[in-house]
Formats: C-alpha cells, structure tokens, sequence
C-alpha cells in the first residue's frame, strides 16, 4: 500500500461515525472490494500515530457483541486533513491518469 | 511526541495490549459466528492481525525519546564502571572535590561581595556623595561632605529622590548595668529613607528628629536590641541614656539591616543651621537617585550646586574665604556599591584565579587516570566496537562516565565549598566588607553545576579523544603485553603532567611571592616594639568636667599613676588614639613658620596625634632627636610639639634641623616649637607608607580645636606596656582603676598592640593563606601526577625491565633512568611554568610589598623545591624497578 494512503484510509473510514479498530479493518477491506489486503496489526500503529497528531480521538466502550472495546472518532483537525489530503490524492491521481492515457485532442 | 506519553510509557502498553486484545476477540467471535471451532478460530484471528509484539513495539517507539532512553541507561553503566573501581573513583573524586569545592567557595564569597547588589532595596540607585579638591594638597582625591553641603544639596538638588549624610562614632550608654560604648551610626533625615529599609519596629526619623532642641530619639538594630534587651517588643516608647542624655526609642530595624561599620545604635545627626559654616569635611554623604538619572547627570547636578553652595555660606572662622575657592571642589557621585566594597577585589580576583589553576590541575591529574584506566580497557573497547557499537556511541559512554565523576565531585566539591565559608565567615579578616552576607545562593549553586560539567568534559575529552577514535578496532591488536610500549602511547600523559608541573610552579611562585611580602612586612620596624606587650583602652572623661581641662587632665594624670603602680606594669601611657588606630586620628594642614605660603594657600595636611608624657617610651617609639613632652609642658601649658622623622625630613631635611622650627595650626593660633623628633609609625597600615605626624601636648591653650577654656583630650587612650597585656586578670584591674576616678565611663576599644598589628595585616595574611593553601594543593597534586606516570611505566615496562637486567643491566643505572624520565618531564613543565609565572605575577603586584612581581629568591626556590619534589616522585616508583626480578618478569606471560 501506498505510503500515507492507510491514514486516509483510515480517515475515511471514520467519517461515518465513530468505530473500533476491528471494524475499521474490516471496513477498508470490504470498501475495496477485498482488492486492499492489509495486516489488521499495522492499523494500530497507523492509529496510534493519528490520534498522536490529534486527527483522531479515542474513548472505550462496548462493541455490538459485548466485548471491550477502544473506540476511534473524527475529530475536526482529522476531518480538516482528510479534506486536503483526498483533494491532494484526487489530483495526484489525475495527474497520473494523464500521463499513462493522455486524452485525445 | 509528548512528554507525558513517555512518562507513561507502560499504561500506554497496557492499554495497547488490551486493545489487541480486543480486536483478536472480535475476529475469533466472527470467525466462530462463520463455523469455525474455537481454536482454528483464535489461531486464524491471531494469523489476520500479523505480529501483535512488533505492533507493540512500532507504538513502544513512537512513544520513546530516543535519546533519553539510551542516556539513562548509560548514565547506569557509566555508574556501574565507577563502583567497579572504587581506587581510581575515590582519587578522581577526592581531586575533584578539592578543586571545584575552592573554586566554588571563592566564588562564593566574590559573588556575595562583589556581584550581588547590595542588601538595599534597587540599590543600583544608591550612590555615595564625595567631592575632589585638586587644590588641596593631600586630602584631594576623596573629601566628604560638609554640614553646609546637607543644606545646599537637600534643598537645592534635581536629581536625588532622597540625600542625607552620616558619621559613624561611638555614643556613650549609661545607666545599664554595664556602662558601653555601642557603634553609633549618626543620620540626618533622608538617609534611612535613601536606603529604604522598613523598620521592624516603631519608625523611622523625621525631620523633626534632626532639629535641635526637639526630643532625643534612637533606633536600635536587631542586634543590639536582642543583646540588650533580649528583643522586647515593646522597647519603642522606653528611654535610654545615651551620652547622658534621655533619649525615647522610636523604632528597631529589621535583623537583615545592614550598614558600613556594623552600627549597633542609630542616632539623628543634628545640625545647627544658623552655626554651620563651608568648612568640616566629616560627612558622608549618601542619595537616591531619582529613577532614569545617570552618574554623570548626577555630577552635573552636584557640580552646579557646588556653585550655590561657596556663596550660600561663610567661611569657617579661622579660615579664608580663598582658601575655599582655591580647593576647586569638584562632584564625585559614585555608586554605593563601590564605596563599601572598596579595593578588595583586586585580592579576590588573585585568590579566584589561582583556584582556577588548582582546579585545572586537579582536571590535568584526574585527565590523567582516565587515560590509565583507558589503557587497561582498550581491549574492553575495541572488541565492543568490534561487536558493532558505533565510536560516537563509545564516545558518548565515556564522556558520559566523566561528567558523571564530575557531577559527583562537583557535589562533594561544593560540600567542602560550604564548610569553608562556614569558617570563612567565623574567621575570615573584619576588613573584608560584607563578610556576613556571604553564603551559598542559587548562583553560587549554578557556578558548582557548571564548573563540575565543564571539568568533567574537559578531562572527558582527552581520554575520548584518545581510545574512542575511529582507529578503535585496530587496538585489538596491540593489546596483551607482547609488544613494548610505543612512544607515541605516552606522550598525552607526559603533556598533561608537563601542564601540571607548570601550573603548580605558577601557584608556587604566587604563594612564595604572599610569604616575601609577609617577611618583608614583618621586618619593618612598625615605629613601635614587642606590641604583644602593649594594652590598650579607651574611656573619657564625665560630661560634669568636660571644660575643665586642668580637671581633666590632672584625672588622666592620676589615673596613669595609679596604672603604673599595678604589680607587671613597667610604664604607661595615654594619647587621643594608640597607633594603627587611623580612624580616630585627625588629619590638619600644618604652618611651617619659616615657610611661607602665598594667601589664600593651606599648607599639605598631617595627621595629628596628642600625647602626654611617657606615651612613646611605652609605645617603644624612638626618639630621633630632643626630647618627650614633660607634664610641665602640659600643665603650664607650653607652646611645644614633636614631629615625625618624615615629617621633619620633608620639611627640613633633617631631623636635627627640626629642633627649635616652629610649627602652628591654622592662621590664627600661636607657634609651637619643634621639641622632639620620633621616628616614623606605619600608622596606616604596614602595607602604607607611614604618614607624617605631628604630635602635640594632650592639654593646650587656646587652639582651632578647643573652646574657650583650651584643649584638652578628654576621650582617650590609655597605653599600658607588662607582661600581663591581654589578661583578663589586668583588664579587671585596670578597669578598676579607671572606673574609681572618672565616675563609670564606658571602656572600650579593649586589645593588645598586637592585635591592632594583625589586624592591619589581615588582608595580606589571608591572602598568603589561600595561595598558600592553593600552591599546596597544587605541588601535592602535581608530585602525584608526577608519581602516576612514572609508576605506571615502570610497570608497562617490566618486561623491558627483566630483557634489560637479564642481559646485565645495573640496577641502579635502571632506576636513574626513570629518575631522569621524572625529571626531565619537570624540567620542562617548570621552563614553561617560569615563563607563564613571569607574566602572570604582575597580576598581583598590587598585593606585593618590598618584593617585585619578578623576584629572583622566589623564582629560584621554587623550581628548586619543585624539581626537588619531582625527583623524589620518580625516584619511589624507579627503585621498584631496580627491584625488578628479570625470571619473575619474563615468566608474566
């Protein structure tokens, strides 16, 4: 995966609602269509280093089935980075876009 | 990265622990809800997350500082090094101790005289109120104040937020148990509100409290308060006779209140204003200055009332008005500071610097272990770095071990720093201004702190230097004992004990120059002989007498008598102050009949000391030429005097040539011939050229200083020459005797000569004392660095040693050898410290008497002593050589 694309990711995925680390995996896994493989272990540093630069907050609570829970939320400095960084990909993007298929005059 | 995560490092980790936890939980739950048994299910949760350890650790890092981890450990290790040899810590330790705590201590004592502001609220503002007279012969430089200038400058200045002026002296207390003279400090109005200390107590003066005629006030200071009246709170209102008069007490000043001369009482000086004249230069004039006045704005404004000041007021009868004008006065304001801590720094910044010397050695010396111990771990380091540890790292730990030792010696160092000024304090010399303020403060603290770390790395670095290098590796090698010793492997030792010796050799050179001034002043002739012999007091007479001349004269008259005949005494004497006693000795200009002066021009001034009968043979002060005053010269009241040799000399040539010149104070008074020559008294001080004196009868008509009836010397000393001076048993009965015929006047000024004597070479004998300390230490440390070097190579070298024996080498040619090692190593140490001391001494001229800054007694002596010392440190450790067994050696490896 690309450098730094796995903190949008992430991001994105919290823009939803507040989550736990389990269904954020799953989340981006299922968003890709399974075409994003991570190791659900490297989440936690990823979130760690988020909630470090105060893009994201963290509470505990209590997972659908009942179980302990360290939950993940947006916060607005998150949600403020989130809109640069996917306007910054976007334009990335079509950039490269360009140049692999210029368009026909 | 945040401070309070890596603090909490371990709750982090708990919690991460619990949040994977919880997310394997969760997948097992899903991979059971999808029909897997419970162990495949965990397992494969386990499988999907990856490895929970090395998540762990990504965050563990994140939370780390990295180099503060790595310090702490190597600050342990470095800890673990030092315990381990407990030899080399103990010597390193105590070597630093030693130096950092001398350093320290001195600069204690220069901050608290030298750089703290004085114990005054902004006390930057405060200024010390003096005058210049070029045209005064004598008296030009520092002229004080005068009862006219305090009117002028009250009244008429700009730039003072408050001016007064004050005298200290002593005030008579009566009426108590004990009859006492306290220190009495004599303020007019605005001094105390210049200096701006609350009272503690009560209030301070008004203005009213300086007008004479309003009622008699004082103020006690908290010492004299607690001594006398065990600190009672209610001591305002009460009375207390002072100079036999009532006075009320109106307030009491806080214990840190502090002044020059320690006063004990606090008085409202009083001036008449109708009654005061230009004249009288006796006060001291202290100010405020306003906020954002500078010095020179202040001698400006000074300056200008100068001006106002010669023609607001009279001249002093007796005195033309020319003479005034011709003085030129002019403004000299100067900071307070400055007054009070006058010329001592020069003494200080010599002590401090030669401390810095010994601190350097004690760096040269531990530098020195190290560099030892650096040999023995060599092998230690290079297979570390052999292992993989980067030479920065190796570095790091062994700079690291240094500012340790440092830091620890730094500690003890200022351990030692406070016990000395504990007796620096109790026994330090009276004349040193400011002495009870002196202690340790924050900054004090700091200079400790920052003197360890810098020692520590200046002697850290050499050894790093050294074995830390990028050539570590190649160390491997030539370790083990199968190689002889390379040349180039000693030279940083053989460098370091050269910077010792020379270093040494400058403190030596230093402290031999203290201990010929010291002889050379103990070797003059002071103008007085065996003063351990001589007592001295002070009393007067009662206020009912104090016109009557002949009533006071024929008291002291009796009361010598009475002393003479004390079982011991073998003469007494009396005079208005005993030598050495230049504060209560007044300085006049003298009228030479026979030369005269253009109008309106005062002749140079001399110190005046009035005698009677029998004074200078109990002084044992020669008499050059004529004869002493008789006390029918007193009585009948004969126009006589007696001068000093130098006076006589300047005058007239000789001594001889004095006898019948006539002499006179002021224009008006009648002329005294010249009786007596004596020879000179070192009245200033043995470090000051004796001043001229001109000695007159105890009792004289009418004269500048007495009143209508004559003068007479009613406060005076009484000189006592026996065996018995300074007993308790004699005191008693000298007081006694005292008490019995002047009505229970206080006794005062209570010492021997001697005392007087030492005293007066306080500051040069303290000063010899700590270079002497200093130069000690240094030749102790220098012969120990010395001793290392040699010793250590004669036991690297005891292979060499037993090949050179075996193959029949003299034993005593063997240890000449290390001798001439030891030696030349001092020789040149000692050339470098010759050159170095031959600049560096004129630094101290200032403290220097009777001896030049490049004395060659001194010089020789002290490489002589050193290269003595130098070879007795090599010689201990070569003869062990000599001793050497060539089987034993060779069997070693």
């Amino acid at each position: 995966m690309l450098q730094g694309t796995l903190d949008m990711l992430i991001l994105q995925t919290l823009v939803l609602g507040a989550a736990h680390g389990h269904t954020i995996a799953h989340a981006i896994e299922r968003g890709s269509e399974d075409v994003l493989q991570i190791e659900h272990g490297s989440l936690y540093p990823a979130l760690h280093r988020l909630e470090d630069r105060r893009w994201i907050a963290s509470f505990w609570g209590t997972s659908e089935n009942n179980r302990k829970a360290k939950y993940y939320r947006l916060t607005p400095a998150g949600r403020k980075q989130l809109l640069a960084q996917t306007t910054r990909w976007d334009e990335v993007v079509r950039a490269i876009g360009r140049i692999l298929k210029p368009a026909a005059e | 990265m945040s401070w309070c995560r890596f603090l909490r490092r371990a709750r982090w980790d708990q919690e991460r622990r619990e949040e994977i936890e919880s997310y394997v939980q969760m997948e097992s739950d899903d991979n059971i809800a999808r029909g897997m048994p419970p162990d495949d299910a965990r397992a494969a949760a386990r499988r999907k997350f990856g490895n929970p350890t090395r998540v762990q650790e990504e965050i563990y890092r994140m939370n780390t500082i990295t180099f503060l981890d790595t310090l702490v450990r190597d600050l342990r290790y470095a800890l673990r090094m030092l315990a381990r040899s407990p030899m080399f810590t103990a010597a390193a330790l105590l070597t630093l101790a030693l130096g950092i705590g001398g350093s320290t201590a001195i600069f204690g004592v220069i901050d608290s005289i030298l750089i703290r502001p004085l114990a005054y609220p902004h006390s930057e503002a405060l200024v010390g109120v003096w005058h210049t007279a070029p045209g005064l012969k004598g008296l030009g430089e520092n002229l004080e104040c005068t009862p006219s200038m305090y009117f002028t400058y009250r009244e008429g200045n700009r730039t003072f937020q408050q001016f007064g002026v004050w005298n200290s002296n002593g005030a008579s207390v009566t009426g108590t148990a004990e009859p006492e003279l306290p220190r009495a400090l004599f303020v007019t109005y605005g001094v105390l509100d210049a200096l701006d200390v609350q009272p503690l107590l009560g209030r301070w003066f008004s203005q009213e409290d300086d007008t004479p005629g309003s009622a008699e006030t004082v103020i006690l200071t908290y010492g004299y308060w607690h001594r006398r009246f065990a600190g009672d709170r209610f001591i305002v209102g009460r009375t207390l006779t002072i100079n036999a008069t009532p006075h009320t007490v109106i307030g009491v000043m806080p214990r840190e209140f502090r002044f020059q001369r320690d006063p004990e009482l606090i008085l409202p000086q009083r001036f008449d204003r109708t009654k005061v004249y230009l004249g009288d230069f006796s006060y001291q004039g202290i100010a405020r200055l306003k906020p954002g006045v500078t010095m020179a704005q202040a001698n400006a404004d000074v300056a200008r009332m100068l001006g106002i000041w010669l023609t607001a007021w009279a001249p002093t009868p007796g005195f033309d008005f020319t003479v005034f004008k011709n003085a030129r006065l002019g403004p000299k304001v100067q900071p307070l500071s400055q007054e009070i801590v006058g010329d001592v720094g020069a003494t200080l910044w010599v002590v401090m610097g030669t401390l810095i010397l010994v601190l350097l050695i004690a760096c040269a010396n531990v530098a020195n272990l190290l560099l030892v111990r650096g040999e023995g771990r060599q092998q230690e380091l290079a297979i570390r770095a052999a292992l993989g540890a980067g030479w920065g790292r190796i570095a790091r730990e062994m700079l690291l071990e240094s500012m340790m030792l440092g830091v620890l010696g730094g500690a003890a160092g200022l351990g030692l720093a406070f016990a000395g000024l504990r007796i620096l304090v109790a026994k330090g010399p009276a004349t040193l201004p400011r002495l009870g303020e002196i202690g340790i403060d924050p900054w004090v603290l700091a200079f400790a702190l920052g003197v360890s770390l810098l020692s520590g790395a200046l002697f850290g670095v050499i050894p790093v230097w050294k074995y830390a290098g990028p050539r570590v590796a190649n160390a491997l090698r030539g370790v083990g004992r199968t190689f002889s010793q390379g040349r180039e492997r000693h030279r940083a030792r053989n460098v370091l004990v050269v910077v010792q010796v020379a270093l040494a050799l400058v403190l030596l050179v230093c402290s031999g120059l203290m201990i010929r001034t010291f002889q050379h002043l103990r070797n003059l002739r002071p103008g007085f002989a065996q003063p351990e012999q001589i007592q001295i007091l002070h009393s007067m007479a009662p206020q009912a007498i104090a016109d009557q001349p002949e009533r006071v004269m024929r008291m002291h008259n009796e009361i010598l008598d009475k002393l003479a005949a004390l079982p011991g005494v073998t003469s007494v004497g009396f005079a208005n102050a005993a030598p050495l006693e230049s504060f209560l000795s007044p300085n006049n200009p003298i009228y030479a009949q026979d030369k005269p002066l253009a109008k309106g021009q005062i002749p140079a001034t001399r110190r005046f000391r009035m005698t009677a009968p029998g004074f200078f043979k109990t002084m044992g002060t020669r008499i050059v030429a004529g004869r002493d005053f008789t006390w029918t010269d007193l009585y009948e009241k004969r126009h006589v005097a007696m001068v000093s040799e130098n006076l006589a000399r300047g005058l007239w040539g000789d001594a001889n040539a004095a006898l019948g010149k006539r002499i006179r104070v002021g224009n008006s008074d009648a002329w005294r011939e010249v009786v007596g020559v004596v020879e000179d008294v070192y009245d200033n001080g043995m470090q000051v050229k004796p001043p001229e004196i001109a000695y007159w009868p105890a009792m004289m008509d009418g004269w500048l200083f007495g009143g209508e009836h004559g003068f007479v010397t009613g406060f005076g000393m009484y000189a006592i020459r026996s065996n018995r001076a300074g007993t308790e048993n004699l005191l008693k009965e000298v007081r006694q005797v005292i008490w019995s015929m002047n009505g229970r006047q206080p006794v005062f000024l209570v010492s021997t000569l001697k005392e007087l004597y030492d005293q007066s070479m306080e500051r040069t004998s303290f000063t010899l004392v700590m270079l002497a300390i200093a130069g000690g230490m240094a030749l102790l440390l220098g012969i120990v660095g010395i001793y290392g070097v040699i010793a250590y190579a004669v036991s690297q070298r005891t292979r060499e040693i037993g090949i050179r024996i075996a193959v029949g080498a003299q034993p005593a040619g063997l240890s000449r050898m290390f001798v001439r090692q030891g030696l030349q190593l001092a020789g040149v140490g000692a050339a470098c410290g010759l050159a170095a001391a031959a600049g560096l001494t004129r630094l101290m001229s200032a403290l220097l008497f009777g001896v030049t800054a490049l004395d060659p007694v001194t010089y020789a002596a002290v490489s002589a002593l050193l290269i003595l010392a130098a070879a007795l440190a090599s010689y201990l450790p070569a003869r062990r050589a000599a001793a050497v067994d060539p089987v034993e050696a060779l069997r070693v490896e």
